[in-house]
């Protein structure tokens, strides 16, 4: 009896002592994780297998991804071109690129990657250049090692030890100058493994540009370095000119699509409030590093920094990048475009405009300019030919009608009538000066249509107001009535 | 009475050839100058000289290598040329059909510089010579704090391919000569005097002892850009290098000096 008792105890004791054991053992187990992450490979500890020539791309496209490949010994041949090039329509500048581009081209490589730079400046440049990669672990970014002159190659090493999308600029004095010159673009260095795949990838880089004229002036401008001290810029544009994203060169995808947009800031001067209307940011890579954040409509991207953004396209039509700093996108270029093809999706977006008040830009809200030179041409006193005010009527109406009656009169169907032949518009002259003076609401018919919407009180002063309708009564098929300045006064005496 | 006007004429000839101005060169005043690397405890004084008033064309550096075979490229010693030089020339040294022969002869590294001006008689201007001669506009002396003269010096580096332009081409300063700016980078005797280390933002940093002079390099003016650009220049050139941009003219003590 005492025997089973103790062969009892002792099995529970057993027991005990190995439900302890266990324990103890899972309580020690959990200690080993931290000591596991040690165990992953330090970066600079990768090994190289291979060499390869880096594939460098002109923006706004990007080499293909890493993918699945071992970290290589990688050779990148850049080559510093200082050539002139378009900023905007009439206007020229004197661009330093690397490789030919502003921003220079596109380099793509992985962790642990050991690159092997040669930087090569063409003998016909004047100055010599260097390169600071913000993905170089080293002194300068690289720049102490690749001070070169014109018709020389400088060729440094260096090994990328931290994923991230990195911005890469000159970095020879004067310093700012070099980079508002356009010398920057962007060094993608993926984690293994590379990004999960998306269907398009695009490389876009906004940048600040400083010029002796204004915005627009004509001819080739030199670059001013006191605006740019100042950091009052002339323009702010992607991919180093107005339009450089836009018409013709817009980017294209197709709905269903995700889209990855490798996006820099070359500054030199300023932070980009970088957002894209009609769209919202499913993933953005905060600065090009690690953290990831969500749904972001607005991502700031410093000067000299960089983010990745991702979206799926939900509809067809455009999606427009811009830096919000509004002024810049639509005052000084900020602005590219994103063209999307495909099926519409009702629920997501309707795409019906309903009619009803349309405030347009450029419309009577608007303040008209009153310099010194247009207060004295406001004044009655001399006398002006029909031809003068037909003329003068063609630039008011450009400023002023055109948003809603279009550039030939022609109108918007069933919202805005035409101008064009209008026989509502030559049965009465005075009820035409009306409409400009006090607007006009209710239902009008114009050539047989209907029409029900409202026309706000332009805020123009009477010559303004007579030499515009003299204009559209001297335009596209009207009937040639010149509108005096005193008619337009009697009309608003009333 | 015969021989002594013969004498007379050769004595004042002579007289003439040694304090008479040079053909082609002018008389650069002496004077003092604070120069980019100094401050205003470090001033520089220069003696008067004599200065081509225009670069070495490619047309008088052909005679040159006529008369001097062993500097054409095919034969220069390799301490003494890049693979650059003489771009514009043959093995023979004849200038090729594409080239202006009254353009400055560029292509040329300082040793080859530097023969042909002692070929002249001449040698090749100090940095510090060649800095006070270009501080000059059209009208004065010293023209670095005026914004025309630096703009006009800030717009050459945006022109492309000033080096194929004729000598003369830009204008005539205060000294009597043309095209200190506008053409191409000039040799000098010691362009490497003024380190720099290839690091711009690190030669802002005060402690850096590569320069002869106190640091004045943070300086943000605008008469400080146009001259740190042709620093900056310098300090990316070896003796044997060869750039198509870069040019230089010959310049010539005084007897007594």
């Amino acid at each position: 009896m005492n025997t089973k008792k103790k062969t009892l105890s002792l099995a529970l004791s057993r027991n005990f002592l190995f439900l302890l054991g266990l324990i103890s053992m899972l309580a020690f187990a959990c200690n080993d994780g931290p000591k596991n992450e040690k165990q992953k490979t330090n970066p600079a500890d990768i090994v190289v297998d291979g060499k390869m020539l880096a594939e460098l791309t002109s923006p706004p496209f990007v080499p293909a991804p890493v993918g699945n490949r071992s970290a290589k010994h990688l050779v990148v041949e850049m080559e510093i071109l200082e050539e002139e090039g378009t900023m905007t329509d009439g206007v020229q500048y004197m661009y330093w690129t690397f490789g030919g581009t502003v921003p220079g081209s596109f380099i793509r490589a992985r962790v642990g990657d050991e690159i092997e730079f040669h930087l090569r400046n063409h003998p016909d440049n004047k100055l010599p250049h260097n390169i600071d990669l913000h993905a170089v672990n080293g002194p300068g970014g690289g720049a102490t090692s690749s001070f070169i002159a014109p018709g020389r190659e400088a060729v440094f090493h260096f090994k990328v030890l931290a994923p991230g999308l990195y911005v890469y600029h000159c970095a020879t004095a004067p310093v700012g100058m070099h980079i508002a010159n356009g010398m920057y673009g962007l060094i993608l260095v993926e984690p293994e493994g590379g990004y999960p795949p998306v269907d398009k990838e695009f490389y876009v880089m906004q940048g600040d540009f400083y010029t002796k004229g204004e915005y627009g002036e004509p001819g080739l401008q030199p670059f001013d370095m006191k605006k740019a001290i100042k950091e009052d810029a002339d323009y702010v544009v992607f991919n180093g000119a107005v339009g450089a994203l836009t018409g013709d060169n817009a980017l294209n995808v197709n709905v269903g699509e995700t889209v990855r947009l490798f996006v820099g800031n070359g500054g030199p001067n300023l932070s980009s409030s970088f957002h894209a209307i009609g769209e919202i940011f499913d993933k953005v890579h905060m600065e090009g590093a690690d953290l990831i954040n969500t749904n972001v409509q607005t991502t700031m991207i410093p000067a000299g920094g960089a983010a990745i953004v991702e979206f799926y396209v939900d509809v067809p039509g455009e999606i427009i990048l811009v830096d919000h700093a509004i002024f810049r996108a639509f005052n000084k270029g900020a602005l590219a475009m994103i063209n999307v093809a495909g099926e519409p999706n009702k629920t997501i977006y309707s795409g019906k405009v309903e009619e009803g008040i349309y405030l347009p830009e450029g419309g009577g809200i608007q303040e008209m300019p009153r310099s010194p030179e247009e207060i004295e041409k406001a004044k009655p006193a001399e006398f002006l030919s029909k031809a003068q005010r037909i003329d003068m009527g063609k630039n008011v109406y450009m400023q002023t009608c055109f948003a809603c009656h279009q550039a030939e009169g022609q109108g918007i169907p069933d919202v805005f009538p035409p101008l064009a032949n209008s026989d509502y518009l030559n049965a009465d002259v005075n009820r035409a000066i009306d409409a400009v003076l006090f607007g006009l609401s209710g239902e009008i018919t114009v050539n047989g249509k209907k029409y029900n919407s409202v026309m706000t009180a332009q805020t123009v002063t009477d010559r303004e107001a007579a030499n515009v309708l003299t204009y559209i009564y001297n335009n596209w098929g009207n009937k040639g009535v010149e509108v005096t300045e005193e008619m337009v006064q009697s009309r608003r005496k009333k | 009475m015969f021989s002594r006007l013969i004498f007379f004429i050769a004595f004042s000839l002579t007289q003439l050839l040694v304090f008479g101005q040079p053909e082609n060169m002018a008389l650069i005043g002496s004077g003092t100058y604070v120069p980019l690397y100094g401050d205003d405890s470090i001033r520089v004084e220069v003696q008067s000289f004599h200065m081509d008033i225009y670069p070495v064309t490619n047309a008088e550096f052909e005679v040159f290598l006529k008369e001097s075979p062993e500097w054409n490229k095919d034969r220069v010693i390799a301490l003494y040329a890049d693979k650059n030089y003489l771009g514009q020339f043959n093995e023979k040294g004849d200038l090729l059909p594409d080239a202006n022969p009254n353009a400055p002869a560029t292509n040329v590294s300082w040793f080859a510089a530097k023969k042909y001006c002692e070929f002249q008689g001449k040698r090749l201007p100090s940095l510090d010579e060649w800095e006070f001669a270009a501080m000059a506009d059209e009208t004065t002396p010293d023209a670095r704090t005026k914004s025309t003269y630096n703009e006009f010096i800030l717009s050459w580096y945006e022109t492309p391919r000033t080096f194929s332009k004729d000598i003369g081409s830009t204008f005539k300063n205060y000294w009597g000569i043309y095209d200190m700016h506008g053409l191409v980078w000039e040799w000098t005797l010691d362009f490497n005097s003024v380190l720099i280390s290839g690091e711009s933002r690190k030669d802002m940093d005060k402690d850096n002892n590569l320069f002869c002079g106190a640091a004045a390099i943070g300086a943000s003016d605008l008469m400080n850009y146009a001259a740190f650009m042709r620093y900056a220049f310098r300090g990316s050139m070896k003796a044997r290098y060869s750039v198509r941009n870069l040019g230089f003219r010959c310049a010539q003590s005084l007897p007594d000096n």
